[in-house]
């Protein structure tokens, strides 16, 4: 197992967000996270590297458990790459240092090396004809892509996706939904929270619907989105679908 | 020109000739005061407008107390105090006093300016240097820093301007600066309209020569995208 949580509770002030979720996935393996909004799906995958501390449970990722150990907390962080929602690239740097800057800073790449990554991946999401443009520049499917092969040039082991697409025009969500479909044929570990239905049918091996808290229900995308067995998830589908 | 050799308009002109003559040597001294006392403010004020939105409390309440206490006691007092109080312990001129004490009393203003600029960066530029594997010291150094600098260079510009009108300040404590030789030129001849009337022209070029720099200055900093951002 390459991501192990148990029984992982995250409170904000007296407001229980995540309510004792566990969750195990293994290397490889695409897992589509969805529910209403407020149930807690952003902030379960901001536990797993840390940018949300947990109140209780335990998560262990690649082995290494996160705590208040910073050094562990910064291992986990390289270890999965983040995918926002509002993309959160540097405005000051263009493309290619938007790529490159990570690796030198925090992997100790040297410039040649970083650069030759960066270009690769933006080959990759194909965008190498925008290296020199700055983010503001760029579409906010561009942005996106950018932020995908930002997030690879980390060589993560797992990417984890917060709502990648929520936030583009309908005619942009396609070419990042592609972006995200190769990466998973090519067998990187997924934890994707999306709506995105036909993508989860597509590449997802496991999907989890997540509702005040709690893993309401969780099995293979066709059983769940054809046959939910829950009334919430069933009658979430109904509006979703 | 013969007109201008015999009269009251020419007699005039001469004065204000002599008073140009007399003041322009002095100019360097002013803008070395201000150049060296906004460059100590701004290395102080960055540190202390980082020192400002430090999560350790100790950092935080020290250096929201020396911003209060700078920004709360006139920058008149600020240069009494160090030339005559200070000063007089460790022997300092009134060069060295005046620069020190316009430099730590903007330090203040440098300070919060800095806070504010690093404040509004989006909590997203957190996040994302940190969730690619960036320490804090390496998130606000990359990150955040540069992009909360090039915001705040209209606001420093400001601060510039105003502090290169406060080295006037620092003729009470003897500093021979453009105010003080205009005192010197008045006491010497009597021509008090005429004097100030050079002295505060001489400031009004330097003061619009800075703005021109300053845009020239925004204009280089400018970044694609910084200030038009959304979410």
């Amino acid at each position: 197992m390459i991501i192990e949580i148990s029984n992982l509770v995250k409170r904000f002030g007296r407001h229980t967000v995540l309510d004792g979720v566990s969750l195990s996935i293994e290397a490889g393996e695409v897992v589509v996270i969805f529910g209403p909004s407020g149930s807690g799906k952003s902030t379960f995958l901001r536990c797993i590297n840390g940018l949300e501390r947990a109140d209780g449970g335990k998560i262990v990722v690649d082995g290494i458990e996160l705590n208040h150990n910073k050094e562990h907390v910064r291992q986990v962080r390289a270890e999965c790459g983040l995918v926002f929602q509002q993309f959160n690239l540097f405005p000051h740097l263009s493309v290619l240092e938007n790529i490159c800057l990570p690796q030198r800073v925090a992997r100790k790449r040297n410039p040649e090396e970083s650069e030759a990554i960066a270009k690769r991946l933006l080959e990759r999401v194909g965008l190498l004809e925008k290296k020199d443009a700055f983010p503001a520049q760029l579409s906010g499917g561009q942005q996106q892509r950018v932020a995908i092969a930002r997030a690879l040039g980390m060589n993560p082991k797992i990417m984890l996706f917060d709502e990648p697409t929520s936030a583009l025009d309908p005619e942009m969500i396609g070419e990042v939904l592609d972006v995200m479909k190769k990466l998973a044929k090519e067998g990187m570990t997924m934890v994707v929270v999306s709506h995105e239905i036909g993508f989860a049918r597509e590449v997802a091996q496991r999907m989890i619907f997540l509702d005040e808290g709690k893993v309401v229900e969780e099995g293979r995308p066709e059983e769940i989105l054809n046959h939910p067995k829950s009334k919430r998830a069933a009658e979430f589908l109904g509006k979703v679908l | 020109m013969l007109i201008l050799e015999s009269g009251w308009l020419a007699d005039q002109l001469k004065i204000l000739w002599q008073i140009l003559l007399y003041l322009l040597p002095v100019m360097p001294v002013t803008i070395e005061l201000t150049l060296l006392s906004f460059g100590l403010a701004i290395l102080v004020g960055v540190f202390v407008g980082i020192a400002r939105i430090s999560h350790h409390p100790i950092i935080e309440k020290s250096s929201k107390a020396y911003v209060d206490i700078l920004r709360g006691v006139p920058l008149l007092v600020q240069i009494f105090f160090i030339y005559f109080g200070l000063g007089k312990v460790l022997h300092l001129s009134s060069f060295v006093a005046g620069v020190f004490a316009i430099g730590i009393g903007y330090s203040a203003y440098l300070a919060e300016t800095v806070r504010a600029g690093i404040q509004s960066i989006p909590k997203g530029q957190y996040e994302a240097a940190l969730s690619l594997g960036m320490s804090r010291a390496q998130m606000m150094r990359h990150i955040i820093l540069p992009q909360s600098l090039r915001l705040v260079v209209p606001p420093m510009a400001n601060d510039f301007i105003a502090c290169l009108k406060d080295t006037s300040l620092v003729s009470v404590i003897g500093m021979r600066e453009l105010t003080r030789a205009g005192r010197e030129f008045y006491s010497q001849f009597f021509v008090d309209f005429q004097t100030w009337l050079v002295v505060g022209l001489l400031y009004l070029v330097m003061t619009l020569g800075l703005s021109r720099l300053v845009v020239w200055v925004e204009k280089k900093f400018k970044v694609h995208g910084l200030g038009e951002r959304g979410g």
